[in-house]
């Protein structure tokens, strides 16, 4: 049922991210991402995070996709096609392609039984003893709520590059409003 | 499949069908009423001949919105004008899904029907659609969806009108989500939940919340009018500038679907304001409620109905009393009064909530939640009367007055 489920919102996911790159309207192609969006939340939901899920939708579909569609109908971003056919637009799409193909090799190597191994210290542990059926998220929740899950590493772990991001987003803030406030 | 879940299945399928129809139902009339009490309030009669007392109008408005011509802009793009009534109408139904509207009502049958099996439920069954872990977070998350709807029907119309109208919609919409979640913040740290039924109980033991978060239920309530683009808010169809903003161009039943949604949007700010502020459908002075039975069921849901109706009148009384307010007006208050604001009051319920819970070590919930009424009302006292100078309440005409004498106080 599960696994069912999983692949109806990994099929929108990937249909709709390659049909974000094949529109050639900027309304369309921006509608398409937020399709993908809310099927990462779907697939965030399936494994116990709906805390994440929720966030997603918040975040991303709920917030910057609406600035990015408003810049778009603020430009007013017609029909445009540059021209993708030089040589050097086929040389970067081979190395992009190519440094993509690497990735997906490296993360097909990266098995349960390895993460297993790297989490226990032992090579040889049985991931499906350590995670029992997809059932940690769920210990989680229970333990410790919806949010508590995330608060707890977020706000003890991993408190200082929290905290560092914050001050990158308050200057890319202060960089845009010195940008906006330049006379042209 | 276990007579369990198929049980679970078939309540849920039944509290669907039961709150669709009411939604749907409601906002029906809910035209008919802000008609009627826009005529009460303009010393009118307000729409009396179909039906008794005009009880029909709705169905005759359904009626001739469904034979009316569908009419499409020249160089429209076709494909989003259509889907854009979809894009406001679904997220605004989507959120009454998770409002809990009665006492949990205790269950406990088995029955076999037939050729479909065993169908069973032991429990209490909590009288909401979906009871989510994460309530409170998809309403945040699906209301800052309907901004879709509205953007895309400005855009996808092709008319300076309608472009315009749903550029203020984005703006006006992002603006307000920051001060409503900002405003949120102080409920979560009170009810240390973020499910919607966690925050009722939490409220059944202490005290509903508008008395503890005075300011937060202000800041939620201002916004809740803007985000659902109701008068003094409702710039993106400001028919004296945009003819009628983002639906300008267009007719019959795709235009009463952005009726259909601002109604919803309406039903479920003022549910949200009653789940959140006025303790859901907890009746004020017993404990009697909480028992759970039939009858407390029933009666609980009979006082939610009467608090969320109390709130959607209020919703068309500001309508017929207040002018629209002016577009940078309607950000300034946006960015410089309710956010600070909000900001603020979150510094304020941190500190006396630790002083109450530590120095002075009080562990009752009303005691509490008093000492934090307490510290509201010397806010109120403090904002309204003081830093305000009536220049937010007394509106924009002593404003230009007002301002001055600030600076010099300063």
């Amino acid at each position: 049922m599960t696994e069912v489920v999983f692949y109806v919102f990994a099929t929108i996911a990937v249909v709709s991210a390659a049909l974000c790159i094949l529109q050639r309207s900027a309304v369309s192609a921006a509608l398409w991402l937020v399709t993908t969006m809310f099927s990462l939340a779907g697939i965030y939901v399936l494994l116990g995070a709906q805390f994440i899920a929720a966030v997603q939708v918040l975040v991303y579909a709920g917030a910057v996709m609406v600035l990015f569609l408003f810049v778009i109908m603020l430009l007013n971003i017609g029909h445009s096609t540059p021209d993708l056919r030089g040589s050097s637009m086929v040389g970067a799409t081979v190395v992009v392609v190519g440094l993509l193909v690497v990735e997906l090799a490296t993360l097909w190597r990266y098995t349960p039984r390895r993460l297993a191994a790297e989490i226990t210290g032992t090579p040889l542990a049985n991931p499906a003893a350590l995670f029992a059926a997809g059932q940690a998220a769920q210990q989680e929740t229970a333990a410790r709520g919806v949010v508590g899950g995330v608060a707890a590493p977020l706000f003890q772990q991993y408190l200082v590059p929290f905290e560092a991001t914050s001050v990158l987003l308050l200057s890319a803030i202060v960089g845009a409003v010195v940008l906006a406030k330049r006379k042209v | 499949m276990n007579p369990e879940l198929k049980g679970f299945i078939l309540l849920s399928v039944l509290k669907m069908l039961f709150v669709f129809t009411v939604i749907m139902v409601g906002v029906a009339l809910l035209t008919l009423m802000e008609r009627k009490v826009s005529a009460w309030m303009q010393n009118r009669m307000g729409p009396n001949r179909v039906g008794p007392g005009g009880l029909l109008q709705p169905a005759a408005d359904g009626l001739k919105n469904i034979l009316k011509e569908e009419t499409y802009p020249a160089l429209a793009n076709r494909t989003l004008f259509l889907l854009a009534p979809a894009l406001s109408f679904i997220p605004a139904l989507l959120l009454s899904a998770v409002i809990p509207f009665a006492a949990p009502l205790p269950l406990d049958f088995d029955v076999g029907v037939g050729p479909l099996g065993r169908f069973a439920y032991h429990g209490r069954m909590p009288m909401v659609v979906a009871d989510l872990p994460i309530g409170f977070l998809f309403v945040l998350a699906i209301s800052s969806m309907g901004v879709y709807g509205i953007a895309l029907a400005g855009w996808s119309s092709n008319s300076k009108y309608a472009l315009l109208g749903g550029l203020r919609a984005c703006a006006q919409m992002i603006s307000y989500e920051v001060a409503m979640g900002l405003s949120l913040i102080p409920v979560l740290l009170l009810s240390g939940d973020v499910s919607l039924g966690a925050i009722i109980a939490n409220q059944q033991a202490g005290l509903w919340y508008v008395a503890p978060l005075f300011f937060s239920f202000f800041v939620f309530l201002i916004s809740g009018f803007a985000e659902t683009n109701r008068l003094p808010f409702d710039l993106p169809e400001a028919e004296s500038e945009l003819i009628a903003g983002y639906h300008t161009e267009y007719s019959a039943m795709k235009f009463s679907f952005f009726f259909i949604a601002e109604y919803a949007n309406v039903v479920t700010v003022c549910a949200m304001v009653t789940t959140l502020f006025f303790g859901g459908w907890d009746i004020p002075f017993t404990h009697w409620d909480e028992r759970g039975g039939l009858l407390q069921t029933l009666l609980t849901a009979g006082f939610f109905v009467v608090k969320l109706m109390f709130w959607i009148f209020f919703v068309m009384w500001i309508r017929w009393t207040l002018p629209r307010f002016r577009y940078d007006q309607l950000m300034a208050l946006g960015w410089k009064v309710l956010m600070p604001l909000a900001l603020a009051y979150i510094m304020v319920i941190c500190v006396s909530m630790y002083v109450v819970e530590h120095p002075l070590g009080v562990a009752s919930p009303v005691l509490r939640s008093l000492a934090l009424a307490a510290v509201n009302l010397v806010g109120i006292v403090l904002v309204f009367g003081f830093i305000d100078r009536g220049a937010l309440l007394s509106g924009s005409g002593r404003r230009r007055s007002a301002a001055p004498r600030l600076r010099r106080a300063a």
